[in-house]
Order: C-alpha cells, then sequence, then structure tokens
C-alpha cells in the first residue's frame, strides 16, 4: 500500500513536534525513519497508526483519506519498541488475538486460527514456545512475538517504533537481517523509526532523516550517506570532523592552514568544511604544504579498521581518522608521534544557510 | 573445598537476615498470636456440648449469616465502584481531583461510630435520605451492607489505583491497532490485568467487614435474629460477664475468617500465576 504524507504538522502543547511534512512512499518500501530523540519520528509513526491526532494536513493510504480513521480500522500492524505484549496471555494467545477480536463474520474459525498462528510462529522461529507466558521469554522472543502478532491480522503497513532499541548488539543485528528477510519475502510496506544510523544504513531501502520536527533529507541509505544535504545529516550519519574557517577564492582557510575547494567559489566569513574519518589522509613527512601537523593521541587497534585520534599541533582541537590496517603498518607511526594530514574529499557547508 | 563453598553460598549478601527475622517472628508472636491463642485457650474451658450449644444457637447463627451475607454484599459493590473510581482518579485530568483523591480515605481516618451516627441519621425513615424510600433502609440488612460499603471503600480503590497506573497505555494501543474495539481491549486486555488486584481489595474489604462493629451498631438497629452481627452478639455475651460464650463465637469468627481468606488467597494464587512465571 502506497503512503502518503501531506503537509502534517503536530503541537504537543508549546512544543512543535512535526512541522509542515511530506512523505511519498511507494507500495513495498521499507522505510527507515531516523533522527534524534526528541525529532518527532516516532511522532509521525503514531499519527501514521492513528494512535496520535495531527493538527494540520493529511495522510493517505493507496490515495484514499484516513487521516481521522480510527487505528483499528487502518489495516496496520505496529510493533513497540517495548513489545506491549499481553502478559496474561501465551505467546499463541497473544499471536491469536488480532484474529480473535475480529466481528463474528469476518472471524476465522478455531482451526483456522491455530493453523495461521502456527505458520507464524514458526516464521518467527518460536513454535516450540506457543504455551509460554511474555514474562518466561527473552528480550528478542518476546520482540518477535510482537512481530507475529501484528503480522497475523495481514496489515497493509507495517509500522515499528524503535523495535530492537530494547535489546542486546547481537540479538539486535539478528533481528536487523530477520527483518529485512521478511520484507523481502513479504513485501508489505514498512516503516521503522529508530536513532541508530547503522540499522537505519543497514535495513532500508530509504531513509527519512529528520530533525526538529522537520525533514532533513529523504534518500537511499548510500545518497544520504555519500551526500548529505545538511551539516546535520552528515553529523548524525557517521563520524565528522569539522574543519572551520574562511572561504575565499576556492580555498578554505583556517589560520595558517588551506584547504582547496575548487566548487565553492563565493567568499563567506564562515565556513564549515565537513571531513569523514576515512577520508583523512595521514603521512609521516611532510610532502606538499597542503598538510597540517597533527599529534596521535589514541590509536584504536580493532578490526581491519584502524581508528586514530589525533590532535592538531596549530590549534586545539581534535581529529578522528581512519585507515586500513595496511596502509596503518606501511605508515608504522604509534602514539605520540607528529604526522601531516590532508582531507581528501570536504564538503563545506555555510552556517548562515542552515542556522540550527 | 566444595563443602565450604556450599556453606558460602547460603549467605545472603544482605545483611541482618537473622536479626530481622527474629524481631519479625517474635513481634508477630506478641501482637497477633499470643492475643488469638487467649481465645482458643478460653475456649477449651467449655466442654465440647458446651461449646457446641453457644456456637449453634439460633441467634448466632442468624448473625453469622448476617455478618458474611452483608460483607459479601458490601465486598462486591465495593469491587465494582472502587475500580470505577480508581479508573476516573487515573484516567483523567479534572479539577478538584486532588480532593477526591483524597475523600478516598476519609473512610479510613473517620472514627467508625462517627460514620454509623451519620449514616443512621441519613437513611433512618425520617431521615434526609431515608424519607423518600418505602422501605427501611437503616434498621434492615440494607443498612447494614451501606455502613460496610462506606468502610471497605478504600481498600478497593488503593489496591486498583497503582495497578491501573503501572499498566502502560502501549498494551491499549497495540489491542485497538490489531482491530479490537473498546469494549474488546476493556474485557480481554484491561480486566484481566487488574483482577488480581480487584480480588485483593476485595479480600482485603471483606475481612475488614467481617470485624466491623462501631459503624454497624448504630444503623443496624441490633434486632435479634433479623440485624444482630456477630460482633455485637459478643459485646453482648461479654456485657453478660459470658466471657467464655463470647471467646467461643469468637472461636468461629476467627476459624470462619481464615477458612474465606485462606480461599481468596488460593484464587488470587491462580489468577497471579501467569504474571509471576518466570
Amino acid at each position: 500500500m502506497s503512503i502518503q504524507v501531506q503537509n502534517v504538522s503536530k503541537r504537543f502543547g508549546s512544543f512543535q513536534a512535526l512541522s509542515d511534512i511530506s512523505i511519498d512512499i511507494e507500495s513495498g518500501e521499507l522505510i527507515a525513519l531516523l533522527g534524534p530523540s526528541g525529532s518527532g519520528k516516532t511522532t509521525l509513526l503514531r499519527i501514521l497508526a492513528g494512535l496520535e491526532g495531527l493538527d494540520e494536513g493529511a495522510i493517505l493510504f493507496d490515495g484514499e483519506n484516513i487521516t481521522g480513521v480510527s487505528p483499528k480500522e487502518r489495516k496496520i500492524g505496529f510493533v513497540f519498541q517495548h513489545y506491549a505484549l499481553f502478559r496474561h496471555m501465551t505467546v499463541f494467545d497473544n499471536v491469536a488475538y488480532g484474529l480473535k477480536v475480529r466481528p463474528r463474520k469476518e472471524r476465522p474459525s478455531k482451526a483456522e486460527i491455530a493453523k495461521k498462528v502456527n505458520e507464524l510462529l514458526s516464521l518467527v522461529k518460536l513454535d516450540n514456545l506457543a504455551d509460554r507466558y511474555p514474562s518466561q521469554l527473552s528480550g528478542g522472543q518476546r520482540q518477535r512475538v510482537a512481530l507475529a502478532r501484528a503480522l497475523a491480522v495481514e496489515p497493509k503497513v507495517l509500522l515499528l517504533d524503535e523495535p530492537f532499541g530494547a535489546l542486546d548488539a547481537k540479538v539486535r543485528k539478528e533481528l536487523r537481517r530477520w527483518l529485512r528477510k521478511l520484507h523481502n519475502e513479504f513485501h508489505v510496506t514498512s516503516i521503522f523509526v529508530t536513532h541508530d544510523q547503522e540499522e537505519a544504513l543497514d535495513v532500508a531501502n530509504r531513509i527519512i532523516v529528520m530533525n526538529n520536527g522537520k525533514i532533513e533529507q529523504i534518500g537511499t541509505p548510500d545518497e544520504v550517506y555519500e551526500n548529505p544535504k545538511s551539516p546535520f545529516v552528515y553529523d548524525f550519519l557517521g563520524n565528522v570532523n569539522l574543519f572551520r574557517g574562511r572561504l575565499h577564492n576556492g580555498k578554505l582557510t583556517q589560520g595558517q592552514f588551506e584547504i582547496d575547494v575548487p566548487t565553492y567559489l563565493d567568499s563567506h566569513e564562515e565556513a564549515v568544511g565537513y571531513v569523514r574519518p576515512h577520508d583523512i589522509h595521514i603521512e609521516k613527512v611532510q610532502t606538499s604544504n597542503d598538510t597540517v601537523a597533527a599529534t596521535i593521541v589514541h590509536i584504536h587497534l580493532l578490526g581491519p579498521v584502524v581508528q586514530i585520534e589525533l590532535k592538531r599541533d596549530d590549534i586545539d582541537e581534535y581529529l578522528e581518522a581512519e585507515v586500513t590496517k595496511e596502509h596503518f603498518n606501511q605508515l608504522g607511526i604509534k602514539k605520540g608521534d607528529i604526522v601531516y594530514i590532508r582531507p581528501k574529499q570536504l564538503k563545506v557547508f555555510i552556517p548562515e544557510d542552515f542556522s540550527i | 573445598m566444595e563443602l565450604t563453598l556450599k556453606k558460602r553460598n547460603k549467605k545472603t549478601i544482605i545483611p541482618g537476615f537473622s536479626l530481622t527475622l527474629g524481631y519479625t517472628m517474635l513481634y508477630l508472636s506478641i501482637i497477633v498470636i499470643l492475643p488469638l491463642s487467649m481465645i482458643f485457650f478460653n475456649t477449651f474451658s467449655m466442654s465440647w456440648s458446651e461449646f457446641y450449644e453457644t456456637i449453634s444457637h439460633p441467634r448466632a447463627v442468624a448473625s453469622y449469616k448476617l455478618t458474611l451475607g452483608t460483607s459479601l454484599g458490601a465486598g462486591l459493590i465495593n469491587v465494582v465502584f472502587g475500580t470505577i473510581i480508581a479508573w476516573v482518579l487515573i484516567r483523567y485530568e479534572f479539577p478538584g481531583k486532588k480532593i477526591v483523591d483524597g475523600l478516598v480515605d476519609l473512610p479510613f481516618a473517620l472514627p467508625t461510630a462517627v460514620a454509623g451516627i451519620a449514616l443512621a441519621t441519613l437513611y433512618s425513615p425520617n431521615g434526609w435520605v431515608g424519607q423518600f424510600f418505602d422501605f427501611k433502609i437503616a434498621y434492615s440488612p440494607l443498612g447494614i451492607i451501606i455502613a460496610l460499603t462506606f468502610i471497605g471503600l478504600p481498600f478497593v480503590v488503593r489496591t486498583v489505583q497503582p495497578v491501573l497506573q503501572n499498566l502502560s497505555s502501549e498494551v491499549e494501543e497495540a489491542s485497538a491497532s490489531l482491530g479490537a474495539n473498546r469494549i474488546q481491549t476493556f474485557t480481554k486486555v484491561i480486566f484481566p490485568e487488574l483482577l488480581p488486584a480487584m480480588i485483593t481489595g476485595f479480600s482485603l474489604a471483606f475481612a475488614r467487614s467481617l470485624g466491623e462493629y462501631g459503624s454497624i451498631v448504630f444503623i443496624a438497629g441490633n434486632i435479634p435474629m433479623k440485624t444482630e452481627i456477630t460482633p455485637l452478639i459478643i459485646m453482648t455475651k461479654l456485657e453478660q460477664y459470658d466471657y467464655v460464650g463470647a471467646t467461643a463465637i469468637a472461636t468461629v469468627m476467627l476459624i470462619g475468617s481464615f477458612l474465606f481468606l485462606f480461599i481468596i488467597n488460593i484464587i488470587q494464587w491462580v489468577t497471579n500465576r501467569k504474571f509471576n512465571q518466570h
């Protein structure tokens, strides 16, 4: 089912939770709503589910305006961060709930319900735990029950509110992969809320980055990571180093240090260059004058990527660089060494354009 | 080695176990067990036939039925309306909420005799409320139920309130998103969660009602065989210096109360089981 969000605004008292949000979601997409806490992503999800009203705007499912429709008639599946399982019901009864509460005419027979529930339980690999109560399950198992329960009503849209937020790292990764697989099999339009950029980049087809109740950027994981449209997106998706300076004649000047930025020709007194850690070039001996000296403060040697923390010698600022282990071994650097760094790739934002 | 390890494992990290347990046992012995055992002790000075005659006297039997029946009735009324009050106090915001919340505790604080006199005045055949009814309210079992409802109200409200407070709105939202209507959400999701607390509240109110004396004697009229409650029979016997007879009736009440609380506890254990399995 396709979803259109049209100019939606929502206030909670004096707090503007969402301001003028418009999104088009095509049928079968797997969308991540990514943002820090308070960015309005959960509010938007709850408005889509009908659990929260909206002040302005409209929600369309398949072109049909459902703004005033109650959650029970929206044909959605909602998965809560803290599972919201019914404590007094067994796993089986939890999953069967959505089918059992249907009006008599639409309700499947007992045997059909049992068949369907068992199918879903084997899908989430919990068939042997059907008679347990939620309190007897682990967090990951509970969340799988919650997913099975949401899927039992054959929703046209699956909405997940930080579904893996309360789980430990390993289970989270496993469920992430599992959610993507599930989506590939069922093609149900799914939207999940997360504040974990890795999760969003890993699972979603498309990411909607939100901040302060507004949309910062919509795009594929590749687009938002490689081509952030705003300093916020740059900052939120992955680590970043800042070079604050003056922009003039295609050069970003920071004290004695100059970086060539040929694509930015206009002049600004204040400009910030954003550089990803893996875009910082390190050399042991100064070969050109577009590098700046820095001292190595700390080295994280873990896995194939080596993270190096550096302190600029000219100004009191810290930098983070990432190099491959191979390159690191070639460099032969150690803690306390003075090295010369140069940003290989840098994106300049003018703070005035993005008043944060 | 293994033995010493085992011994060490038995020790809990929390200090003062033996001290606090000893204190608890001593305290309970002095405050609860000693007085209660005096009842049995006194009763034992009777022969079996005397004992049986005293406790099976028609007046006594009628009083058992009355006490039990009115306590059950009042308990049930309180479960329904106490839960509604708790619901309103937790779920809605309205001016004067704090005052209403405070009013609930009033029956706890009020001397029961004051409550009894007030209720008797209201509900007597020519009282403010009683005059509008063709049938007697005060001086009938109905009056006793009203008095017991009054004194038992806080128990249900105060036990259901925290449970309702902790019930996350998420489960209700989950129920709604799965297509349940409000009635289904209440009966299938909220009510089962509240049931254990309602039973606790009921058993507390019920136990309190069984032993209530002060508020009832004023409104009941104390007509033998009709509106005479068991505690009053005990009181009457004491006034006639029939201490042994009084303790005999008290024994029946004690054992009866114990059995009822025991049964309620079993019911509670069954309803609670699914929440506490780990």
